[in-house]
Protein backbone atom coordinates (compact mmCIF):
# COMPACT_ATOMS: atom_id res chain seq x y z
CA UNK A 1 0.00 0.00 0.00
CA UNK A 2 2.80 2.33 1.06
CA UNK A 3 5.14 1.45 -2.56
CA UNK A 4 1.85 2.26 -4.43
CA UNK A 5 1.48 5.61 -2.86
CA UNK A 6 5.43 6.35 -3.11
CA UNK A 7 4.79 4.96 -7.02
CA UNK A 8 2.07 7.15 -7.62
CA UNK A 9 3.68 10.44 -6.37
CA UNK A 10 6.82 9.44 -8.15
CA UNK A 11 4.70 9.10 -11.53
CA UNK A 12 3.17 12.19 -10.89
CA UNK A 13 6.47 14.21 -10.12
CA UNK A 14 8.63 12.45 -13.11
CA UNK A 15 6.10 11.74 -16.08
CA UNK A 16 4.36 15.25 -16.70
CA UNK A 17 7.46 16.88 -18.81
CA UNK A 18 6.93 13.80 -21.24
CA UNK A 19 3.20 13.47 -21.40
CA UNK A 20 1.59 16.53 -20.47
CA UNK A 21 1.78 19.63 -23.09
CA UNK A 22 3.98 23.15 -22.01
CA UNK A 23 0.59 24.37 -20.60
CA UNK A 24 0.64 21.61 -18.15
CA UNK A 25 4.49 21.56 -17.16
CA UNK A 26 4.40 25.34 -16.13
CA UNK A 27 1.30 24.46 -14.36
CA UNK A 28 3.09 21.49 -12.34
CA UNK A 29 6.09 24.16 -12.00
CA UNK A 30 4.12 26.67 -10.34
CA UNK A 31 2.41 24.19 -8.24
CA UNK A 32 6.10 22.97 -7.01
CA UNK A 33 7.08 26.56 -6.32
CA UNK A 34 3.84 27.23 -4.41
CA UNK A 35 4.56 23.56 -2.45
CA UNK A 36 7.95 24.66 -0.99
CA UNK A 37 6.79 28.52 -0.06
CA UNK A 38 3.54 26.18 1.67
CA UNK A 39 6.14 23.92 3.34
CA UNK A 40 8.10 26.81 4.71
CA UNK A 41 5.00 28.45 6.00
CA UNK A 42 4.05 25.19 7.59
CA UNK A 43 7.35 25.44 9.59
CA UNK A 44 6.10 28.06 11.63
CA UNK A 45 2.08 27.03 11.50
CA UNK A 46 2.17 23.33 11.42
CA UNK A 47 5.19 22.88 13.46
CA UNK A 48 5.50 25.67 15.57
CA UNK A 49 2.43 27.18 16.45
CA UNK A 50 3.04 30.52 14.65
CA UNK A 51 0.25 31.37 12.42
CA UNK A 52 1.53 34.17 10.03
CA UNK A 53 -0.44 36.52 7.71
CA UNK A 54 2.83 37.67 6.29
CA UNK A 55 4.57 35.00 4.85
CA UNK A 56 4.45 36.49 1.31
CA UNK A 57 6.56 39.32 2.34
CA UNK A 58 9.74 36.46 2.21
CA UNK A 59 8.89 35.27 -1.01
CA UNK A 60 8.33 38.61 -2.41
CA UNK A 61 11.44 40.46 -1.25
CA UNK A 62 13.62 37.71 -2.65
CA UNK A 63 11.82 37.72 -5.92
CA UNK A 64 12.36 41.70 -5.59
CA UNK A 65 15.86 41.67 -4.52
CA UNK A 66 17.01 39.08 -7.40
CA UNK A 67 14.63 41.22 -9.82
CA UNK A 68 16.22 44.25 -8.90
CA UNK A 69 19.92 43.22 -9.11
CA UNK A 70 19.94 41.31 -12.37
CA UNK A 71 17.42 43.69 -14.55
CA UNK A 72 18.90 47.07 -13.07
CA UNK A 73 22.11 47.04 -11.88
CA UNK A 74 23.73 44.17 -14.43
CA UNK A 75 24.04 41.60 -11.43
CA UNK A 76 25.13 38.38 -12.61
CA UNK A 77 22.10 35.13 -11.53
CA UNK A 78 24.42 33.86 -8.88
CA UNK A 79 25.32 36.59 -7.46
CA UNK A 80 21.91 38.15 -7.20
CA UNK A 81 20.26 35.06 -5.98
CA UNK A 82 23.19 34.80 -3.02
CA UNK A 83 22.30 38.69 -1.98
CA UNK A 84 18.75 38.06 -2.74
CA UNK A 85 18.38 35.07 0.30
CA UNK A 86 20.92 36.55 2.50
CA UNK A 87 19.41 39.94 2.49
CA UNK A 88 16.06 38.01 2.77
CA UNK A 89 17.27 36.07 5.72
CA UNK A 90 18.47 38.67 7.61
CA UNK A 91 15.04 40.41 7.24
CA UNK A 92 13.53 37.40 8.60
CA UNK A 93 15.95 37.59 11.62
CA UNK A 94 14.77 40.80 11.96
CA UNK A 95 11.34 40.78 11.40
CA UNK A 96 11.52 37.99 13.96
CA UNK A 97 12.01 39.88 16.58
CA UNK A 98 9.80 41.90 16.23
CA UNK A 99 7.16 39.66 15.68
CA UNK A 100 8.12 37.26 18.68
CA UNK A 101 7.51 39.71 21.23
CA UNK A 102 3.64 38.20 21.19
CA UNK A 103 2.06 34.96 20.22
CA UNK A 104 -1.30 34.08 18.75
CA UNK A 105 -3.46 36.75 17.68
CA UNK A 106 -0.32 39.06 18.34
CA UNK A 107 1.90 37.16 16.25
CA UNK A 108 -0.26 37.27 13.14
CA UNK A 109 -1.10 40.61 13.72
CA UNK A 110 2.26 41.79 13.80
CA UNK A 111 3.16 39.86 10.93
CA UNK A 112 0.32 41.15 8.95
CA UNK A 113 1.37 44.69 9.56
CA UNK A 114 5.17 43.82 8.42
CA UNK A 115 4.22 42.29 4.98
CA UNK A 116 1.80 45.70 4.85
CA UNK A 117 4.47 47.72 5.29
CA UNK A 118 6.52 46.09 2.07
CA UNK A 119 3.68 45.84 0.06
CA UNK A 120 2.81 49.37 0.51
CA UNK A 121 6.92 49.91 0.04
CA UNK A 122 6.81 48.55 -3.32
CA UNK A 123 4.20 50.34 -4.59
CA UNK A 124 4.82 53.18 -3.61
CA UNK A 125 8.49 53.27 -3.86
CA UNK A 126 7.97 53.27 -7.57
CA UNK A 127 11.38 54.86 -8.55
CA UNK A 128 13.23 51.77 -7.09
CA UNK A 129 10.20 48.98 -7.59
CA UNK A 130 8.55 50.64 -10.41
CA UNK A 131 5.45 50.31 -8.47
CA UNK A 132 2.25 48.90 -10.11
CA UNK A 133 4.23 48.56 -13.41
CA UNK A 134 6.14 45.56 -11.26
CA UNK A 135 9.52 44.97 -12.97
CA UNK A 136 9.95 43.23 -16.26
CA UNK A 137 11.91 42.40 -18.78
CA UNK A 138 13.81 39.66 -16.63
CA UNK A 139 15.63 36.24 -17.63
CA UNK A 140 16.20 32.76 -15.96
CA UNK A 141 19.38 31.12 -14.72
CA UNK A 142 21.54 29.04 -17.26
CA UNK A 143 22.65 26.73 -13.72
CA UNK A 144 25.50 24.96 -15.33
CA UNK A 145 24.97 26.39 -18.96
CA UNK A 146 21.64 24.95 -19.16
CA UNK A 147 19.02 26.97 -20.42
CA UNK A 148 15.69 26.71 -18.57
CA UNK A 149 13.70 29.05 -20.89
CA UNK A 150 12.44 25.75 -21.83
CA UNK A 151 8.90 24.64 -19.41
CA UNK A 152 10.22 21.08 -19.39
CA UNK A 153 14.26 22.26 -18.20
CA UNK A 154 12.50 24.62 -15.97
CA UNK A 155 10.12 22.00 -14.57
CA UNK A 156 13.19 19.66 -14.11
CA UNK A 157 15.17 22.48 -12.43
CA UNK A 158 12.38 23.25 -9.55
CA UNK A 159 11.68 19.58 -9.05
CA UNK A 160 15.28 19.38 -8.30
CA UNK A 161 15.27 22.14 -5.77
CA UNK A 162 11.44 21.16 -4.81
CA UNK A 163 13.28 17.84 -3.21
CA UNK A 164 15.82 19.55 -1.58
CA UNK A 165 13.71 21.51 -0.08
CA UNK A 166 11.25 18.83 1.02
CA UNK A 167 14.10 16.34 2.40
CA UNK A 168 15.38 19.79 4.29
CA UNK A 169 12.46 20.36 6.40
CA UNK A 170 11.31 17.05 6.74
CA UNK A 171 15.11 16.66 8.64
CA UNK A 172 14.47 20.00 10.36
CA UNK A 173 11.26 18.90 12.02
CA UNK A 174 12.01 15.05 13.27
CA UNK A 175 15.65 16.17 14.23
CA UNK A 176 15.85 16.98 17.86
CA UNK A 177 15.46 20.29 17.28
CA UNK A 178 12.14 19.41 15.59
CA UNK A 179 11.19 17.88 18.75
CA UNK A 180 11.50 20.61 21.11
CA UNK A 181 10.01 22.75 18.37
CA UNK A 182 7.09 20.75 18.37
CA UNK A 183 7.29 20.85 22.35
CA UNK A 184 7.23 24.52 22.53
CA UNK A 185 4.30 24.91 20.07
CA UNK A 186 2.46 22.72 22.64
CA UNK A 187 3.55 23.33 26.39
CA UNK A 188 5.50 26.48 26.45
CA UNK A 189 5.68 26.77 29.92
CA UNK A 190 6.98 23.54 30.79
CA UNK A 191 10.24 23.05 27.75
CA UNK A 192 11.21 26.02 29.63
CA UNK A 193 11.25 24.13 32.79
CA UNK A 194 13.08 21.54 31.09
CA UNK A 195 15.69 23.67 29.74
CA UNK A 196 15.00 24.46 26.16
CA UNK A 197 14.73 28.52 25.13
CA UNK A 198 11.02 28.72 23.76
CA UNK A 199 11.68 32.22 22.17
CA UNK A 200 15.17 31.19 20.39
CA UNK A 201 13.29 28.06 19.25
CA UNK A 202 10.62 29.62 17.70
CA UNK A 203 13.00 32.48 16.35
CA UNK A 204 15.46 30.35 14.82
CA UNK A 205 12.28 28.19 12.82
CA UNK A 206 11.51 31.79 12.23
CA UNK A 207 14.56 32.61 10.01
CA UNK A 208 14.79 29.02 8.71
CA UNK A 209 11.47 29.15 7.09
CA UNK A 210 12.02 32.92 5.88
CA UNK A 211 15.32 30.83 4.36
CA UNK A 212 12.58 28.34 2.14
CA UNK A 213 10.11 30.94 1.42
CA UNK A 214 13.26 33.11 0.16
CA UNK A 215 14.49 30.05 -2.24
CA UNK A 216 10.19 29.90 -3.13
CA UNK A 217 10.44 33.67 -4.34
CA UNK A 218 13.49 32.93 -6.26
CA UNK A 219 11.95 30.22 -8.57
CA UNK A 220 8.77 32.42 -8.63
CA UNK A 221 10.61 35.03 -10.27
CA UNK A 222 12.35 32.83 -12.88
CA UNK A 223 9.32 31.28 -13.41
CA UNK A 224 7.24 34.72 -14.22
CA UNK A 225 10.21 36.41 -15.18
CA UNK A 226 8.09 39.19 -14.07
CA UNK A 227 7.43 40.74 -10.40
CA UNK A 228 4.87 42.35 -9.35
CA UNK A 229 3.56 44.25 -5.47
CA UNK A 230 0.70 41.86 -5.30
CA UNK A 231 3.32 38.95 -4.87
CA UNK A 232 3.84 40.75 -1.44
CA UNK A 233 0.12 41.35 -0.35
CA UNK A 234 -1.92 39.67 2.08
CA UNK A 235 -3.74 37.88 -0.38
CA UNK A 236 -0.86 35.93 -1.45
CA UNK A 237 0.34 34.95 2.43
CA UNK A 238 -3.52 34.70 3.04
CA UNK A 239 -3.88 31.84 -0.16
CA UNK A 240 -0.62 30.10 1.39
CA UNK A 241 -1.98 29.87 5.02
CA UNK A 242 -5.62 28.78 3.54
CA UNK A 243 -3.39 25.84 1.35
CA UNK A 244 -1.10 24.88 4.50
CA UNK A 245 -5.00 24.64 6.88
CA UNK A 246 -6.78 23.11 3.69
CA UNK A 247 -3.39 20.39 2.90
CA UNK A 248 -3.37 19.50 7.18
CA UNK A 249 -0.93 22.04 8.94
CA UNK A 250 1.86 20.27 10.57
CA UNK A 251 1.89 17.38 8.50
CA UNK A 252 4.73 17.10 6.36
CA UNK A 253 2.63 16.57 2.62
CA UNK A 254 -0.37 18.20 3.46
CA UNK A 255 0.86 21.97 2.63
CA UNK A 256 1.99 20.76 -0.78
CA UNK A 257 -1.04 18.91 -1.44
CA UNK A 258 -3.21 22.25 -0.12
CA UNK A 259 -1.07 24.66 -2.44
CA UNK A 260 -1.52 22.63 -5.32
CA UNK A 261 -5.30 22.52 -4.97
CA UNK A 262 -5.23 26.08 -4.37
CA UNK A 263 -3.36 26.59 -7.59
CA UNK A 264 -5.41 24.16 -9.66
CA UNK A 265 -8.30 26.34 -8.79
CA UNK A 266 -6.79 29.07 -9.40
CA UNK A 267 -5.00 28.84 -12.68
CA UNK A 268 -6.84 25.85 -14.43
CA UNK A 269 -10.16 25.79 -13.06
CA UNK A 270 -10.89 29.53 -13.16
CA UNK A 271 -10.63 28.84 -17.25
CA UNK A 272 -13.49 27.56 -16.97
CA UNK A 273 -15.44 28.34 -14.17
CA UNK A 274 -15.72 32.46 -13.97
CA UNK A 275 -16.82 32.22 -10.66
CA UNK A 276 -13.67 30.01 -9.07
CA UNK A 277 -13.53 32.15 -6.11
CA UNK A 278 -16.53 30.74 -4.83
CA UNK A 279 -15.64 27.71 -5.60
CA UNK A 280 -12.68 27.97 -3.66
CA UNK A 281 -14.70 29.14 -0.72
CA UNK A 282 -17.02 25.54 -1.77
CA UNK A 283 -14.06 23.91 -1.44
CA UNK A 284 -12.71 24.91 1.55
CA UNK A 285 -16.28 24.73 3.08
CA UNK A 286 -16.23 21.23 2.50
CA UNK A 287 -12.85 20.57 3.68
CA UNK A 288 -13.32 22.57 7.10
CA UNK A 289 -16.82 20.74 7.84
CA UNK A 290 -15.84 16.98 7.03
CA UNK A 291 -11.72 16.66 7.16
CA UNK A 292 -11.11 19.40 9.91
CA UNK A 293 -7.54 18.38 10.01
CA UNK A 294 -6.71 19.03 6.66
CA UNK A 295 -7.05 17.02 3.01
CA UNK A 296 -3.81 14.61 4.24
CA UNK A 297 -5.01 13.60 7.74
CA UNK A 298 -8.43 13.28 6.87
CA UNK A 299 -7.85 10.79 3.69
CA UNK A 300 -5.38 8.82 5.84
CA UNK A 301 -8.24 8.94 8.42
CA UNK A 302 -10.38 7.25 5.60
CA UNK A 303 -7.96 4.83 4.31
CA UNK A 304 -7.16 3.23 7.69
CA UNK A 305 -11.11 3.03 8.36
CA UNK A 306 -11.31 1.27 5.21
CA UNK A 307 -8.85 -0.84 5.79
CA UNK A 308 -9.83 -1.87 9.38
CA UNK A 309 -13.17 -2.67 8.37
CA UNK A 310 -11.72 -5.10 5.82
CA UNK A 311 -10.00 -6.94 8.38
CA UNK B 1 34.29 23.17 52.04
CA UNK B 2 34.10 23.13 48.55
CA UNK B 3 31.81 20.69 47.23
CA UNK B 4 28.74 21.41 50.13
CA UNK B 5 27.28 24.76 49.94
CA UNK B 6 25.40 24.78 53.19
CA UNK B 7 21.86 25.83 51.53
CA UNK B 8 20.50 24.46 48.65
CA UNK B 9 17.35 27.34 48.21
CA UNK B 10 17.32 30.89 50.27
CA UNK B 11 14.70 32.63 49.75
CA UNK B 12 14.84 36.02 51.15
CA UNK B 13 11.80 38.53 51.74
CA UNK B 14 9.94 37.40 48.86
CA UNK B 15 7.24 39.55 47.93
CA UNK B 16 4.46 38.77 44.71
CA UNK B 17 1.23 40.85 44.62
CA UNK B 18 -1.26 40.31 41.70
CA UNK B 19 -2.82 43.71 41.66
CA UNK B 20 -4.16 44.48 44.95
CA UNK B 21 -3.88 40.67 46.03
CA UNK B 22 -0.72 39.58 47.46
CA UNK B 23 0.17 36.53 47.46
CA UNK B 24 3.86 36.38 48.65
CA UNK B 25 4.20 38.00 51.79
CA UNK B 26 7.71 38.80 52.59
CA UNK B 27 8.78 35.02 52.55
CA UNK B 28 11.86 34.23 53.64
CA UNK B 29 13.25 29.96 53.71
CA UNK B 30 16.17 28.19 54.03
CA UNK B 31 16.69 25.18 52.51
CA UNK B 32 19.68 23.08 53.26
CA UNK B 33 21.27 20.84 50.50
CA UNK B 34 19.91 17.21 50.88
CA UNK B 35 16.96 18.70 52.71
CA UNK B 36 13.42 17.57 52.69
CA UNK B 37 11.01 20.07 53.47
CA UNK B 38 7.38 19.71 52.82
CA UNK B 39 5.07 23.09 52.23
CA UNK B 40 1.76 23.44 53.58
CA UNK B 41 -1.23 25.43 53.81
CA UNK B 42 -4.74 25.79 52.87
CA UNK B 43 -5.77 26.29 49.42
CA UNK B 44 -4.59 30.00 48.28
CA UNK B 45 -2.02 29.88 50.82
CA UNK B 46 0.38 31.03 47.76
CA UNK B 47 2.35 27.27 47.77
CA UNK B 48 2.14 27.35 43.76
CA UNK B 49 2.78 30.94 43.36
CA UNK B 50 6.25 30.12 45.54
CA UNK B 51 7.24 27.60 43.48
CA UNK B 52 6.49 29.63 40.54
CA UNK B 53 8.70 32.25 41.22
CA UNK B 54 11.69 29.59 42.28
CA UNK B 55 11.04 28.04 39.26
CA UNK B 56 11.42 31.22 37.32
CA UNK B 57 7.62 31.01 36.01
CA UNK B 58 6.52 34.01 37.83
CA UNK B 59 8.54 36.88 38.74
CA UNK B 60 8.47 38.42 42.42
CA UNK B 61 7.75 42.26 42.96
CA UNK B 62 10.98 42.59 45.29
CA UNK B 63 12.92 39.67 47.51
CA UNK B 64 15.67 37.07 46.45
CA UNK B 65 16.21 33.55 45.10
CA UNK B 66 19.46 32.09 45.81
CA UNK B 67 20.07 28.57 44.61
CA UNK B 68 23.26 27.15 46.03
CA UNK B 69 24.56 30.41 46.91
CA UNK B 70 24.32 32.05 43.79
CA UNK B 71 21.09 34.42 42.99
CA UNK B 72 18.53 33.31 40.46
CA UNK B 73 15.92 35.55 40.97
CA UNK B 74 15.42 37.17 37.85
CA UNK B 75 16.74 34.38 35.38
CA UNK B 76 14.56 32.66 33.05
CA UNK B 77 13.51 29.35 33.74
CA UNK B 78 15.42 27.85 30.91
CA UNK B 79 18.27 28.91 33.01
CA UNK B 80 17.29 27.66 36.04
CA UNK B 81 16.63 24.31 34.80
CA UNK B 82 20.84 24.66 34.04
CA UNK B 83 21.53 25.39 36.91
CA UNK B 84 19.78 22.37 38.40
CA UNK B 85 16.18 22.94 39.02
CA UNK B 86 13.90 20.56 37.81
CA UNK B 87 9.32 20.82 38.83
CA UNK B 88 6.50 18.56 38.64
CA UNK B 89 3.17 20.58 38.18
CA UNK B 90 0.07 20.09 39.92
CA UNK B 91 -1.93 19.78 36.77
CA UNK B 92 0.03 17.60 34.48
CA UNK B 93 1.66 18.42 31.53
CA UNK B 94 2.92 16.12 29.43
CA UNK B 95 2.87 15.77 25.86
CA UNK B 96 0.00 12.99 25.06
CA UNK B 97 0.49 12.18 22.07
CA UNK B 98 4.00 10.82 22.53
CA UNK B 99 5.19 8.08 23.99
CA UNK B 100 6.28 7.84 27.41
CA UNK B 101 9.99 7.52 26.38
CA UNK B 102 9.77 10.31 24.45
CA UNK B 103 8.30 12.50 27.27
CA UNK B 104 11.55 11.72 29.41
CA UNK B 105 14.12 12.23 26.41
CA UNK B 106 12.75 15.45 25.97
CA UNK B 107 13.89 16.22 29.45
CA UNK B 108 17.43 14.77 28.88
CA UNK B 109 17.49 16.61 26.11
CA UNK B 110 16.68 20.22 27.16
CA UNK B 111 19.87 20.07 29.16
CA UNK B 112 21.90 18.63 26.49
CA UNK B 113 23.68 20.76 23.53
CA UNK B 114 22.18 18.38 21.29
CA UNK B 115 18.98 19.97 21.58
CA UNK B 116 20.33 22.69 18.61
CA UNK B 117 20.93 19.42 16.69
CA UNK B 118 18.98 19.41 13.15
CA UNK B 119 19.28 17.06 11.36
CA UNK B 120 19.38 13.80 13.80
CA UNK B 121 16.37 12.95 15.35
CA UNK B 122 16.06 11.86 19.79
CA UNK B 123 15.97 8.43 18.86
CA UNK B 124 19.50 8.56 17.17
CA UNK B 125 20.99 8.97 20.44
CA UNK B 126 20.91 5.30 21.75
CA UNK B 127 22.41 6.99 25.23
CA UNK B 128 19.45 8.84 25.78
CA UNK B 129 17.45 6.26 24.60
CA UNK B 130 18.88 3.77 27.40
CA UNK B 131 19.01 6.89 29.99
CA UNK B 132 15.22 7.82 29.39
CA UNK B 133 14.44 3.81 29.56
CA UNK B 134 16.23 3.70 33.35
CA UNK B 135 14.20 6.69 34.31
CA UNK B 136 11.04 5.30 33.28
CA UNK B 137 12.30 1.75 34.96
CA UNK B 138 12.83 4.07 38.12
CA UNK B 139 9.10 4.37 38.43
CA UNK B 140 8.19 1.21 37.10
CA UNK B 141 6.87 2.11 33.75
CA UNK B 142 9.50 0.48 31.78
CA UNK B 143 7.08 -1.71 30.16
CA UNK B 144 4.63 0.87 29.01
CA UNK B 145 8.12 2.75 27.05
CA UNK B 146 6.33 2.94 23.28
CA UNK B 147 3.30 3.74 25.13
CA UNK B 148 1.66 7.41 23.92
CA UNK B 149 0.90 9.35 27.57
CA UNK B 150 -2.37 9.25 26.23
CA UNK B 151 -2.67 5.47 26.65
CA UNK B 152 -2.06 5.35 30.30
CA UNK B 153 -3.43 6.23 33.46
CA UNK B 154 -3.71 9.22 35.51
CA UNK B 155 -1.85 7.50 38.06
CA UNK B 156 0.81 6.74 35.65
CA UNK B 157 1.05 9.87 34.19
CA UNK B 158 2.18 11.24 37.67
CA UNK B 159 5.03 8.51 37.80
CA UNK B 160 6.24 9.74 34.15
CA UNK B 161 6.26 13.07 35.38
CA UNK B 162 8.04 12.53 38.10
CA UNK B 163 10.51 10.16 35.97
CA UNK B 164 10.74 12.99 33.24
CA UNK B 165 11.96 15.66 36.55
CA UNK B 166 14.35 12.60 38.08
CA UNK B 167 16.05 12.06 34.68
CA UNK B 168 17.21 15.49 34.93
CA UNK B 169 19.54 14.75 38.00
CA UNK B 170 18.36 17.79 39.68
CA UNK B 171 19.97 19.20 42.33
CA UNK B 172 16.80 21.03 43.33
CA UNK B 173 13.63 19.28 42.76
CA UNK B 174 10.26 20.65 43.33
CA UNK B 175 7.22 18.14 43.74
CA UNK B 176 3.99 20.42 42.84
CA UNK B 177 1.35 17.85 45.27
CA UNK B 178 2.98 14.65 43.50
CA UNK B 179 0.23 12.54 45.08
CA UNK B 180 -3.05 14.51 44.23
CA UNK B 181 -5.77 12.27 42.37
CA UNK B 182 -3.73 8.68 43.31
CA UNK B 183 -5.14 5.95 45.04
CA UNK B 184 -3.72 4.49 47.90
CA UNK B 185 -1.54 1.82 46.42
CA UNK B 186 -0.19 4.56 43.53
CA UNK B 187 0.35 6.43 46.64
CA UNK B 188 2.41 4.40 48.75
CA UNK B 189 3.92 3.16 44.93
CA UNK B 190 4.95 7.21 44.82
CA UNK B 191 5.89 7.61 48.16
CA UNK B 192 8.58 4.90 48.45
CA UNK B 193 9.62 6.73 44.59
CA UNK B 194 10.49 10.01 46.62
CA UNK B 195 11.81 8.38 49.33
CA UNK B 196 14.56 6.85 47.36
CA UNK B 197 15.70 9.66 45.80
CA UNK B 198 19.45 10.68 46.37
CA UNK B 199 20.52 12.60 48.75
CA UNK B 200 22.36 14.69 46.39
CA UNK B 201 18.89 16.22 45.50
CA UNK B 202 17.25 18.36 47.47
CA UNK B 203 13.33 18.13 47.47
CA UNK B 204 10.82 20.80 48.00
CA UNK B 205 7.49 19.53 47.72
CA UNK B 206 3.95 20.69 47.98
CA UNK B 207 1.52 18.33 49.27
CA UNK B 208 -2.13 17.89 51.08
CA UNK B 209 -2.42 14.12 51.98
CA UNK B 210 -0.15 15.11 55.37
CA UNK B 211 -0.42 11.36 56.56
CA UNK B 212 1.74 10.22 53.53
CA UNK B 213 3.79 13.78 52.87
CA UNK B 214 4.97 13.57 56.49
CA UNK B 215 6.86 10.96 56.50
CA UNK B 216 8.59 11.98 53.63
CA UNK B 217 9.52 15.54 55.38
CA UNK B 218 12.38 16.44 57.97
CA UNK B 219 11.25 20.10 57.56
CA UNK B 220 7.69 21.39 57.28
CA UNK B 221 7.29 25.20 56.10
CA UNK B 222 3.41 26.34 57.07
CA UNK B 223 1.75 28.82 54.56
CA UNK B 224 -1.40 31.01 55.20
CA UNK B 225 -2.22 34.16 52.72
CA UNK B 226 1.26 34.22 51.30
CA UNK B 227 3.41 34.37 55.07
CA UNK B 228 5.28 32.00 56.57
CA UNK B 229 3.38 30.81 59.75
CA UNK B 230 5.42 28.05 61.00
CA UNK B 231 8.89 26.82 60.03
CA UNK B 232 11.24 24.29 60.92
CA UNK B 233 11.38 20.26 62.25
CA UNK B 234 8.95 18.20 61.48
CA UNK B 235 7.56 17.32 64.88
CA UNK B 236 8.25 21.26 66.40
CA UNK B 237 5.91 22.26 63.50
CA UNK B 238 3.14 19.49 63.85
CA UNK B 239 2.87 20.61 67.38
CA UNK B 240 2.95 23.68 67.14
CA UNK B 241 -0.58 25.46 68.28
CA UNK B 242 -0.62 27.61 65.16
CA UNK B 243 -0.35 24.65 62.71
CA UNK B 244 -3.43 23.39 64.28
CA UNK B 245 -5.50 26.74 64.03
CA UNK B 246 -4.31 27.09 60.28
CA UNK B 247 -4.21 24.00 58.56
CA UNK B 248 -5.36 20.68 60.89
CA UNK B 249 -9.12 22.96 61.54
CA UNK B 250 -8.72 22.38 65.21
Amino acid sequence: MKWIGAALIASALLLPPFFAGDFYVNLASQILIAGIFSLSLNLLVGFGGMTSLGHASYLGVAAYISALLTARYGFGHGAAAFISVTGTVAMAAFFGVIALRASGLGFLMITLALSQVLWGLAYRMSNVTNGDNGVTGLTRPSPFGISLDRPAAFYWFTLIVAIVAFLMMAIFVSSAFGSSLKGVRDQPRRMAALGFNPWLVRWITFVYAGFWAAISGLLYVYYHKYIHPTSLSTTSSAEALLGVIAGGAGTLGGPAVGAALVLLLKNYVSAYIERWNMLLGLVFLFIVLFMPAGIVPGFSKLIAAVRGERR
Amino acid sequence: MTDAVEYALEVVNLRKAFGGLTVTQDVSLKVRTGERRLIIGPNGAGKTTLFNQISGDLRPNSGLIRLFGAEITYLPPYQRAHCGISRTYQIITLFAGDTLEHNVSLGLLGLRPSRWQMWRPISFYPDMRSEARRALDAVGLLHLAEHPISDIAYGERRRVELAVALAQKPRLLLLDEPLAGLSNAERSTVKSLIGSISRDTTVIMIEHDMDTALDLAETVTLLNYGRVIVDGPRDVVIADERTREVYLGG
